[in-house]
């Protein structure tokens, strides 16, 4: 486990107070460095940086041109499943919600994949829930080969799984695996997740070696912004890419923002929310000092948001997104793990993207690479 | 007249597709760049073909089409995007580009080597994307590419010639064009490849991405020509001494 172990040699309050002691002289030897690295992050990302957004902003978008052109790329969530065999205080889908409990069979995987196909969708992101034996790899061997053919790009988020079965995912046709450490401070993490798999923090900070060791071709990572001071976790979040990125040189990597957002039987107020501001600055850091990396925003943000915020330094984009199993085709919002902001349909997303100088991208990879 | 493959091409300049924020402007600075090959991802086309908006674009020129295999990281990939690209678009050109680097998008000189030798036996005219590595160089040619494409700098890096010194090297050994790929980010570095003695450059990042790509498209049209020009013509070696335009020698002619 490489960059996990390295990992855990970062001790959360020393990150802290690095990164809180950042002054404007550091923002600005940051903005000047010609190859910024994690303590140039920390910087970016510091209070001190917020009155450098501007310069910051200027930058980002610049390098985001430079690297991934006048271009986003077009995803879309289907969600499988709602079942989950974790309790975790903060999501709409936690086991002991009395929701109704939805597995998609494969007749509505196909009227799903018809209703995103019209759309106009050809990268899926699919979303299993966390529930090993109900939503695990049976059901994945017995659904992904339905799914695959009908688009270039498969990605998914999945509960953690062992090395080997990332490796029969890649088989089965899955370019790239999502998955959220939620937050890198250990003690939290045992408060929010409180039975089930998911409470094994260790487990799921390894679990993107796992997928590197697999051959996974690109690996998503991300904390949940808000369950514990956002920066620190986002510097833990950085540290890990970096980590990664050396041990396993021919894997992509994209990077998530998502904010805790109202669900279901929700008691959840967040420890450390972040503003809007926060968010780009966070956002244009990172684009800064990964400028390869793939950097994405979903439909939990507004329109206004992601229409002032994508052309900046998004690279993949959702849209029209349901959040419940079986959304697309038939809509009901009693089932969804979060409610989303921005409910513009794709064509309508994609009619602004245009409007803004920005091509959107439908198809950029092919089923064959990675296997 | 460039000649990759028995074929000629009207421009050294050839030029890509990606990165452009609308297929209008795409036209537009292909037009402008007077380019006569441009590449394309076949990883981006739509697959319903027909309606790929920068294959429509690329069907009204007078261009012929250079599908790469962008995305590839092994040998076996690139030869299956190649040949797809025969099938959906029935030529026999590639660019060969395997880059399982992600971060710096450099070219594996192993796959690339491998994957060259069974595209060029399979009957295409293969144009590898390379390192500015002279022996590679020559072992691309061996195995019987058409061309070969060595990096200035890393791909949209907008740095021009790092390579400098490799590439003059190629350039000077090479019995096949010399396309100089990847890196170069201003119509002067494009000039400089040439006047080296570059058979062609190819650009992509710097027009795409510049606040007027057709301005930008048409500067380098022109270097690309003025180079070519000033290459043909003999360009002078620099030296460290200054030299008289109307040198005081003449007075030795005069002498009987």
């Amino acid at each position: 486990m490489k960059s996990a172990d390295a990992l855990r040699q970062y001790d959360w309050d020393d990150v802290s107070l690095t990164l809180y002691a950042k002054t404007q002289r550091d923002v600005q030897s940051a903005l000047r460095h010609p190859a910024p690295g994690w303590q140039e992050f920390l910087a970016l990302i510091s209070p001190a940086a917020e009155a450098s957004l501007p310069s910051m902003a200027e930058k980002a978008n610049a390098l985001t041109r430079q690297r991934f052109g006048h271009t986003v790329s077009m995803f879309v969530p289907l969600y499988l499943s709602n079942l989950c065999a974790n309790e975790c205080t903060y999501c709409g889908f936690t086991m002991s919600n009395k929701i109704r409990r939805v597995k998609l069979s494969p007749q509505q995987i196909k009227d799903e994949i018809r209703a995103i196909k019209t759309m106009g969708f050809d990268s899926l992101l699919l979303v299993t829930g966390e529930h090993e034996t109900k939503a695990g790899m049976a059901y994945f061997n017995e659904v992904l080969p339905l799914i695959r053919p009908h688009f270039s790009h498969l990605a998914m988020e999945v509960q953690p799984l062992s090395t080997d079965d990332y490796r029969k995912l890649v088989k089965l046709g899955v370019d790239s695996v999502l998955v959220y450490q939620e937050t890198y401070h250990r003690a939290h993490y045992g408060q929010y997740h409180l039975r089930g798999q998911k409470q094994d923090f260790d487990w799921r900070l390894e679990t993107p070696d796992r997928l590197g060791e697999a051959g996974m071709n690109k690996i998503g990572l991300g904390a949940l912004l808000g369950l514990s001071d956002w920066r620190t976790d986002s510097a833990l979040t950085a540290m890990h890419l970096y980590l990664l990125q050396k041990a396993y040189w021919k894997t992509r990597f994209s990077i998530a923002f998502p904010r805790i957002k109202p669900c279901a039987g929700d008691q959840f107020s967040p420890v450390s929310d972040i503003t809007d501001k926060q968010l780009v600055q966070l956002i244009c850091a990172y684009r800064i000092c990964f400028p390869e990396v793939e950097l994405s925003l979903s439909t939990r943000e507004s329109a206004t948001f992601r229409n002032s915020v994508v052309p900046l330094a998004i690279n993949q984009l959702s849209a029209a997104s349901q959040t419940q199993p079986g959304g697309y085709s038939e809509k009901s919002d009693a089932l969804e793990q979060f409610s989303t902001e921005d409910t513009r349909s794709a064509n309508d997303v994609a009619a602004s993207l245009l409007a803004q100088g920005i091509e959107p991208v439908w198809t950029d990879w092919l089923q064959q690479f990675g296997r | 007249m460039l000649s990759i493959a028995e074929q000629s091409f009207s421009s050294r300049l050839l030029t890509g597709t990606g990165k452009f924020g609308h297929p209008d402007i795409l036209k537009a600075a292909l037009v402008a760049s007077r380019t006569s090959m441009v590449t394309l991802a076949l990883k981006r086309l739509n697959r319903q073909h027909q309606q790929d908006s920068t294959l429509q674009v690329l069907r009204t020129l007078p261009v012929t089409l250079l599908p790469n295999t962008s995305g590839a990281a092994t040998a076996d990939e690139a030869v299956y995007a190649a040949k797809l690209a025969r099938e959906l678009l029935g030529t026999p050109w590639v660019k060969l580009e395997i880059h399982p680097d992600q971060r710096f998008l450099l070219p594996d000189p192993v796959e690339t080597l491998r994957a060259a030798e069974q595209l060029c036996e399979a009957g295409f005219h293969v144009l590898p994307y390379c390192h500015a590595d002279p022996v590679l160089c020559k072992r691309l040619e061996e195995v019987g590419c058409a061309a070969i494409m060595p990096l200035g700098a890393p791909i949209g890096t907008n740095q021009g010639l790092q390579t400098r010194d490799f590439l003059q090297i190629i350039i000077e050994q090479s019995n096949v064009p010399v396309i100089v790929d990847a890196g170069i980010g201003r119509p002067s570095q494009a000039c400089e490849a040439m006047e080296m003695g570059a058979d062609a450059v190819l650009v992509n990042t710097a027009i795409a991405t510049s606040n007027d790509p057709v301005a930008t498209a048409s500067a380098f049209a022109k270097a690309v020509e003025a180079g070519r020009e000033s290459f043909l013509a003999g360009a002078p070696l620099a030296q460290r001494n200054a030299s008289a335009t109307s040198p005081f020698t003449q007075f030795l002619e005069t002498l009987s």
